[in-house]
């Protein structure tokens, strides 16, 4: 049997500043998918609050709940990132784990919405997008997810086979938003 | 141009994909002349009209949006799930 070496998305690529902003890889343990089931929903709020003490998040929003997240991902769907989803979910919703799918970024620093204001065509700015908003959008012509984890941290996501684009695709960005002063 | 989401909110029309006139699907045993009309036949109307778009960028919500094709003002915008196009959740 072979050694397979482990490797993560955005391997030797990461970390990078550039002015004064930093992008960073981030590695949930575990990220799975929640679907509550049709007239599920109230029954899969209260499962996932015993599981993981989170509430599941609204339309553009995020729940946080010590090293658990679980965010908006798209219509009737939600991301639980961290601990591993407990099984008794599975009776109220449908469960995927996405754990090695996505790439997961921390653009971080004063000038991170400017960055991203050259990528994406919706308003991150930090009056309009606050801590624990979250949207679904197009990032440099790839479904990305992006949230406010932090006053000056945005949390990015992408398919894990666009790990690379995307780095190229923020840095650029950076040195753009950097030069300008 | 610029479509309101009804999950997302009001976005730049390259984050859709449109699929074309929002139809109810014929019935279970709709006869021939019912299923031409449905796949093939369109009014192509100077004025509003339904359309399915996907949100293909964002949510991954079917839309049904109603829009003029005159001046490509969005009127309105829902859910395709609760505009009635046949089909049950
Ligand atoms: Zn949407």
């Amino acid at each position: 049997m072979d050694d397979l070496i482990a490797m993560t998305p955005c391997d030797g690529l990461l970390p990078v500043t550039i002015g004064d902003v930093t992008l960073t890889e981030d590695l949930p343990v575990a990220m799975t998918s929640i679907a509550p089931y049709a007239g599920q929903d109230e029954a899969l709020n209260a499962a996932l609050k015993d599981a993981h003490g989170l509430d599941f998040p609204a339309i553009n929003r995020s729940t946080v709940k010590a090293d658990a997240r679980a965010i908006w991902f798209g219509q009737g769907i939600a991301l639980l990132q961290g601990p591993a989803a407990a099984i008794e979910l599975a009776k109220f919703a449908a469960l995927t784990d996405q754990s090695d799918g996505w790439a997961v970024v921390r653009l971080e620093g004063k000038g991170a919405a400017d960055v991203l204001a050259r990528l994406a065509p919706v308003d991150l700015r930090r009056q309009n997008f606050k801590q624990g908003h979250t949207v679904r959008t197009e990032l440099a012509h790839m479904m990305a997810s992006i949230t406010r984890i932090g006053p000056d941290a945005l949390q990015i996501m992408v398919f894990r086979s666009m790990a690379r684009t995307l780095v190229h695709d923020l840095k650029t960005a950076m040195a753009g938003v950097a030069a300008r002063g | 141009m610029r479509i309101t989401c009804p999950n997302c909110g009001e976005r730049d029309r390259r984050e859709f994909y449109v699929k074309g006139a929002a139809l109810a699907r014929p019935d279970v045993g709709a006869g021939l002349d019912e299923w031409h009309d449905h796949l093939h036949l369109r009014d192509n109307p100077a004025s509003e009209t339904k359309e399915l778009w996907y949100h293909e960028m964002g949510c991954g919500a079917w839309i049904e949006v109603c829009r003029n094709t005159v001046s490509h003002e969005v009127v309105s915008t829902r859910l395709a799930s609760g505009a009635e196009l046949g089909g049950k959740r």
